[in-house]
């Protein structure tokens, strides 16, 4: 992550006119975005705009009803399974909840990825998780607890270690800060914005958290009613001029954004 | 409301429903069929539905064996057909109860169990990240299931056969005077091959209903703890019917 502006060259992804319903909810209304290599995009809006909904589009766990989803210039949005093991080979992903397996250990789950879709030895695997256990600040000791043992912001710690545990070229961010202190979430906020920085990866990242947005975005775009309605270089989101992202990063109830309409 | 409306309602709603279960389980069977295999989960089914399910179906068995003994006995008294209790009992427990009754009671066991884990697994997005992890869930979660219950529900049913027989053996011979060798040798002459291949044949078909509608309900299920709970009803009850009406179709197919 840095500050390069923008260039010509192609997109890491790039996301274009799409459109997602779940029967008369018509979340996604024709979403266009592009985020660059090396560039941490965080995507704002309240809740129930549509920021998950476009994160699960782009990971391919739901397929849009129309538009396209652009990974390194090839479209993904209907692939097959092969092929979409593929491209999830270059995702790492950190889940709201950590999403971390309840049947196996801590170890076993940052490991995942290398043990079951990559077919490392598990003395192997486990030395990877151990290293990226150590990279997220946590020691040996937590390696065979059960994830139910561990406190919320050690579950997104180890949920972090997971999706940099195979040097990901795409790191995905799903409200990586909801439900811990903020004291727990400026420690994940550090911890992302470093990982991010030592893998050289893109990295897109939804929240509400505008905290966390200073902390970790190079850029910023803010999804309302299905639609990017702005986007630029997280310096501007203070003075956007757009009514919409200023009431949003103030924080007010006064502005466009009716709460009670949602 | 037009009642014509309703009936067209329900009917596209059942079809749907009918075409999901399907393709799910046409992608279930594929996983299961087809590399890569994910062995320490199938290893781990295999306990799971086969080797801890083992103190319910024997205790399911001995009693209903027991049972149906005493109750043969009764109505073979009515005809001076006792000495038929060894016959009917092996014949009873070998075709229709032994795998519908162990059936039924690991529909409530196994389906509610699988439905309620990958039910949780989806509400907290654990099948999402599998996915995002590189990992096709049907492979690792559906197949799995579906291969150990074919495989180990009939291996239950033929120790339910046994033990089903011998609680008809022991409540005979404790109860109704029969002598316990004479017993053995009536049902071992009586029993066809077939008596009990065609029970282990159904089975494998109610084993996999069990893992189908326990997979299909939980793999379906809606956010929260209404939705977990919704879907291992669900499984339990339409394993159960489903079960009801396989054994018909295939009693048909075998008398």
């Amino acid at each position: 992550m840095s500050d390069m502006p923008e260039t010509s060259e192609t997109p890491k992804i790039s996301i274009r006119g799409v459109h997602k319903s779940f029967g008369s909810n018509h979340v996604l209304q024709g979403v266009d975005l592009e985020v660059c290599a090396g560039r941490s995009m965080v995507v704002i809006g309240g809740s129930g705009t549509g920021k998950s909904v476009l994160l699960k589009c782009i990971l391919g766990l739901i397929t849009p009803d129309s538009g396209s989803i652009i990974i390194d210039g090839k479209p993904v949005t209907h692939l097959s399974e092969r092929k979409r093991a593929k491209v999830m080979a270059k995702f790492g992903m950190l889940f709201q909840g950590g999403a971390l397996f309840d049947s196996l250990s801590v170890w076993e789950n940052v490991a995942f990825r290398l043990l079951y879709a990559d077919g490392l030895g598990r003395k192997a695997a486990k030395e990877r998780a151990e290293a990226a256990l150590n990279q997220v600040n946590l020691g040996a000791e937590v390696m065979n607890l059960s994830p139910a043992e561990l406190s919320g912001g050690m579950q997104k710690r180890v949920g972090l270690a997971r999706a940099i545990v195979a040097k990901p070229e795409i790191l995905f961010f799903d409200e990586p800060t909801t439900g811990l202190d903020p004291i727990t979430a400026d420690v994940i906020d550090n911890l992302i914005r470093r990982q991010v920085t030592a893998l050289g990866a893109t990295a897109v990242s939804i929240t509400h958290d505008m905290g966390s947005v200073r902390k970790i975005a190079d850029d910023v775009a803010m999804i309302y009613e299905g639609k990017i309605i702005w986007r630029g270089p997280v310096k501007d989101v203070d003075n956007s001029g757009n009514d919409y992202v200023q009431q949003f990063v103030t924080g007010s109830e006064d502005g466009p954004i009716k709460v009670l309409a949602r | 409301m037009n009642p014509l409306a309703i009936i067209g309602r329900t009917l596209i709603a059942l079809t749907r429903e009918a075409g999901a279960m399907s393709l799910f389980a046409w992608r279930g069977v594929s996983a299961a069929l087809s590399p890569p295999w994910y062995w320490s989960q199938l290893g781990a089914q295999f306990l799971r539905i086969g080797y801890f399910s083992l103190p319910v179906v024997g205790l399911t068995a001995v009693f209903t064996g027991a049972a149906l003994a005493l109750n043969i006995y009764t109505g073979g008294a009515r005809f001076n057909a006792e000495q038929f209790v060894p016959n009917i009992v092996v014949l009873g427990i070998t075709r229709e109860l032994g795998p519908v009754l162990a059936s039924l009671m690991l529909a409530g066991r196994v389906s509610a169990a699988m439905a309620a884990e990958i039910g949780a697994m989806r509400v907290t997005e654990q099948i999402d990240a599998l996915e995002t992890l590189s990992t096709d869930p049907f492979r690792f979660l559906v197949g799995p299931r579906i291969l150990a219950a074919v495989i180990t529900v009939p291996m239950l049913v033929l120790v339910a056969d046994i033990i089903g027989v011998l609680g008809g053996w022991a409540v005979s011979t404790q109860i109704l005077d029969f002598n316990g060798a004479t017993y053995i040798r009536n049902t071992v002459d009586f029993v066809t091959q077939w008596d009990v291949i065609s029970g282990l044949i159904k089975a494998a078909t109610f084993g996999f209903i069990i893992a189908l509608m326990g997979c299909y309900h939980g793999y379906r299920s809606k956010r929260g703890a209404q939705g977990v709970g919704r879907a291992t009803t669900n499984a339990v009850v339409s394993a159960a019917i489903l079960i009801f009406a396989a054994n018909y179709v295939l009693t048909t197919l075998f008398v």
